[in-house]
């Protein structure tokens, strides 16, 4: 067997294709439902906290802090591990899927409540102040003035950051979470073949790059629109 | 309010699982020596051939590091080390996660890189070449000291996160700071050596993140 026969073998072995692509379009979906729903959660979540933060009330803005903070520097898979293995001790039992979804919504809405609040300092005061002017009140002002031009500003890092934290959702895997990975580990193990590996990155990159590619474009767009 | 701290921030089974969380800590840091100067100049490499002078190097740049910011690392760490092997290639968990951790990371500090070399204005490339520098000399004394000043922030972003994905490496049994403290957890049957795993990472990155946001907010203003 030359070296090219050896790699198809390995990596595109057809029987192991036809017999395990099914498994991994349903740990495909299954990718797609956490990553959306942890997509929204979080966005919403970090948003929220965003304009909490504009009430400036110096308790809330501390504890917002801490929350951004610690979860921008653990390692999400730490978070992970402590929830699924620690809250059932404690009488709260979560599925896995919820414990990833949760932990992943925690872990972009604090870098989503990061890049909207530094979108929000970044609309000059005269903004505000022209906006309560005319009669809004703070809560107007912050809805209707502030924020259609701070969001404005913060979808090219916020959508590196949440494309980032989406392809986390791998991380159900170690959890055992049924998503791609985890179903073309298992494939790998009982076909003793590693094209269920193969299938599973095609899945990914079918999944990511067109995303990634978007995130590009995004990028230049509105860096083209600043200058 | 007390099983949560008998099963989270149990004294005695933190004292117990000190020393092996240390030495995993130690692994941790020595992923971190090898995998962030790869990544750093990974990515350099990477960069500088996207913004090559030909244009076929830089159109075959784009797939490549489109592919390595697809790929979840986990993935990839996987795909080298269990996959590799049924190919004949058989790799220790160290090499396995140096070389995915590697590729992630270069495909990362890359884009950084190359958005810095962009933001320098045409005119400073114009002006360094008409005073006689050759082109690798213009790239090393006037494009790149710019080009890192102004993606700084992104680049310590970035080694945070590194930092951070040196965790997954717990997955293929590399007796990093995790692995350790999951060690710990199931010999326990409680969460407290993952808590106090999770209180290491947080004294190595937190003074990171706080340092980060200054870094940041001086950019911006």
């Amino acid at each position: 067997m030359d070296r090219w026969e050896l790699f198809l073998e390995t990596f595109f072995k057809s029987e192991v294709i036809t017999r395990y692509w099914p498994e991994i379009l349903s740990g495909l979906w299954v990718t797609i439902e956490v990553a959306l729903a942890v997509v929204v959660a979080g966005l919403a979540l970090g948003l929220a906290l965003a304009v909490l933060r504009a009430y400036r009330i110096l308790a809330v803005t501390a504890l917002i802090v801490v929350f951004v903070d610690m979860f921008r520097a653990l390692p999400p898979l730490v978070v992970v591990l402590i929830f699924y293995f620690g809250l059932p001790n404690i009488g709260i039992v979560l599925s896995n899927w919820t414990v990833l979804w949760l932990v992943l919504t925690l872990v972009l809405a604090a870098f989503a409540e990061e890049i909207f609040w530094a979108g929000i300092l970044s609309v000059p005061k005269g903004q505000w102040e022209a906006a309560r002017s005319t009669g809004l009140g703070f809560g107007q002002a912050l809805v209707w003035v502030v924020l259609p031009q701070a969001v404005r500003l913060t979808i090219p890092p916020l959508t590196n950051r949440t494309i980032a934290i989406t392809k986390n959702t791998a991380l159900g895997t170690v959890i055992g979470v049924g998503e791609i990975l985890n179903q073309a580990t298992t494939a790998t193990s009982f076909s003793g073949n590693a094209t269920p590996l193969m299938l599973g990155a095609i899945a990914y990159l079918l999944l990511f790059v067109p995303v990634v590619m978007v995130g590009r474009w995004i990028e230049t767009r509105f860096a083209w629109e600043r200058a | 309010m007390q099983a949560l701290i008998e099963q989270f921030f149990n004294l005695d089974i933190m004292v117990q699982a000190w020393p092996v969380l240390l030495g995993g800590l130690w692994v941790t840091l020595t992923l971190c020596a090898l995998v962030i100067p790869l990544g750093l100049i990974g990515g350099l490499g990477a960069a500088l051939l996207a913004t090559s002078r030909y244009r076929a190097v830089r159109w075959a740049m784009v797939p490549v590091v489109d592919v390595f910011r697809a790929l979840p690392p986990l993935v990839l760490l996987i795909f080298v080390y269990s996959g590799l092997p049924f190919a004949g290639v058989d790799l220790t968990p160290y090499q396995a996660v140096a070389i995915a951790f590697a590729l992630n990371s270069s495909a990362y500090y890359g884009e950084i890189y190359r958005a810095g070399i962009a933001s320098v204005p045409k005119g400073q490339l114009e002006a360094a070449r008409s005073t006689g520098l050759s082109a690798a000399q213009t790239t090393a004394y006037v494009v790149l000291p710019q080009a890192v000043r102004t993606v700084l922030p992104d680049l310590v972003s970035n080694t945070i996160e590194v930092v951070k994905l040196t965790s997954l490496a717990s997955v293929v049994a590399l007796p990093e700071l995790l692995y350790s403290a999951d060690m710990a957890r199931s010999i326990t049957f409680n969460a407290s050596p993952i808590v106090l795993a999770a209180l290491l990472y947080l004294a190595l990155l937190w003074p990171c993140v706080r340092l980060l946001s200054r870094l940041e907010r001086r950019m911006a203003a």
